[in-house]
């Protein structure tokens, strides 16, 4: 039995969690710093590191406790080393290579994304490989054919704005306030999402992604139609959006041969995207794989999950291995 | 210098005129871009970054604050939107990194105290009554670094025109 302690400060939730054998949860802990970057419209990375710093030891105590297990039942400490915020990621991993060193365990340096795709399987560890994933934060928007532990291959990315990102600009623009993503998905259910038949960019164009014209063709209907309903604008934007995501990630899984469609990032909280990836796995006799809130969003189970198959495949991270801001998802051939 | 200004009726035009002002660039150059969201401050940044000779994709620096590229100059591509403070943009030590290579700074018009006085702004609007791709781009430099080109600048704008 593998007890690690999974910790994640890569943006703006301090989290932690307690995860044994990369499978069972013990604790999820997650406290969020998103009323506090509300006021800015955004995560503002020195606000972040300072509020992680803040909160790091609560969070981690409290996911001891939680779990019931002590400082001395860890068996190795995991922090998200990147890519994120470069101050908020140090918080995280000074604090994962401090414990290690004291507790004289292993400490593992897990990528962001991979954990990410690990949290799928969190869900359901019988899950049949390939699986097509599609990731979509304020920071990432990219599907990715999961093939193994470690086995990652890199399909198609967004060239300019994160779906979430765009989703932020959008309520900005319509008066919503901040974060944009769950307050459009609310005030679109009582709009109609053919008020407005907005671009589905690079539909055609292999499975990347473009929000940055989507963005501004919102931005020019609001300048021309002042009075059109902000819940029409937004379910009309939102099925764009969504049309989009779903149609990319289908053709991936034909393209990869996956019989499994995955949702992970904070846009996987969206209600609508849920429901179209849920009815086009169906229709075409795929499953769909959309794990519980807490586990989309950023969280320190993930980083426990990977941790563990991690330290099975590649060993303990170097102490003298620090945060990369920039760090790049492995790419098998 | 008296603003120089052009309308651009496309992205791709926008995107160019990016690409052109790129080669006139040099080391410690600092771009202000000011406009409203969907102006087409990112397109003209990628213009710029691909004149530049950047060959990885300019993805939004909004979610980051910044992001950096290597091209024949490094390029630093930041969006201080969030930023509502002066302090703020101090506080994340904008003003050390303004020597290194290029740096394009959106929405940079609300800090310019903590920027520095060697800048060309540049500022795209959308016309009241043109098209909804027209835009009108204005600008202004700042400071002797710029001054000494801007016949460089007027030549490459009246090029588009």
């Amino acid at each position: 039995m593998t007890t690690i302690l999974g910790i994640e400060t890569s943006c703006d939730e301090t989290a932690a969690a307690v995860v044994v054998d990369g499978l069972d949860i013990r604790s999820n802990v997650i406290s969020t710093q998103v009323e506090l970057h509300a006021r800015f419209g955004g995560v503002v990375p020195e606000v972040a590191s300072r509020a992680h710093l803040e909160s790091i030891n609560a969070v981690i105590t409290r996911a001891l406790d939680e779990a019931g297990a002590s400082l001395g039942d860890l068996d190795a400490v995991a922090a998200c080393h990147g890519p994120g915020l470069a101050g908020a990621l140090l918080v995280g991993v000074s604090a994962g290579k401090a414990l290690a060193l004291v507790l004289d365990v292993p400490y593992v340096g897990v990528h962001h994304l991979e954990a990410h795709l690990h949290a799928a399987w969190l869900e359901d560890p019988s899950v049949e490989m390939p699986m097509a994933v599609l990731l979509v934060s304020g920071g990432h928007t990219m599907i990715v054919s999961m093939e193994g532990t470690g086995r990652y291959r890199i399909l198609g990315q967004t060239v300019d704005d994160a779906a979430g990102e765009a989703y932020d600009k959008v309520a900005r623009a319509l008066g919503l306030g901040y974060p944009g993503g769950p307050v459009i998905d609310r005030i679109a259910k009582d709009g109609d999402p053919n008020s407005v038949v907005f671009p589905r960019p690079m539909l055609n164009e292999g499975l990347d992604f473009s929000f940055s014209g989507l963005k501004t063709a919102v931005m020019l209907e609001i300048r021309r139609n002042p009075d059109r309903p902000a819940h029409d604008i937004a379910a009309s934007f939102q099925e764009a959006v969504v049309e989009t995501l779903v149609y990319k990630l289908e053709k991936a899984a034909d393209q990869i041969g996956a019989r499994t469609l995955v949702l992970g990032g904070g846009v996987a909280a969206n209600s609508r995207l849920r429901a179209r990836v849920a009815e086009v796995a169906e229709k075409s006799g795929r499953r769909a794989l959309l794990p519980r809130h807490d586990l989309c969003t950023d969280n320190g189970a993930m980083i426990a999950a990977a941790a563990h198959f991690r330290l099975l495949s590649d060993g303990p991270t170097p102490l003298d291995d620090g945060a990369i801001p920039g760090l790049v998802l492995p790419s098998i051939a | 210098m008296t603003p120089v200004s052009l309308i651009t009726h496309s992205v791709e035009t926008t995107r160019a005129l990016g690409g052109a002002l790129a080669a006139i660039l040099c080391e410690g150059d600092l771009i202000i871009l000011s406009g409203d969201l969907g102006a087409g401050k990112t397109a003209l940044a990628q213009g710029i970054g691909a004149g530049l000779g950047v060959s990885e994709p300019m993805l939004s620096p909004t979610f980051t604050v910044v992001r950096e590229y290597i091209g024949r100059l490094p390029l630093q591509h930041l969006d201080v939107y969030r930023l509502g403070h002066l302090q703020e943009v101090l506080d994340l030590g904008i003003d050390e990194v303004l020597d290194i290579g290029v740096t394009i700074v959106e929405w940079g018009d609300a800090a310019l105290d903590a920027l520095g006085d060697e800048r060309l702004e540049i500022t795209i609007s959308l016309l009241p009554d043109g098209a909804d791709s027209d835009r009108l781009l204005v600008f202004q430099t700042f400071g002797e670094a710029w001054s000494s080109r801007s016949d460089d600048l007027q030549r490459l704008v009246g090029a588009l025109q």
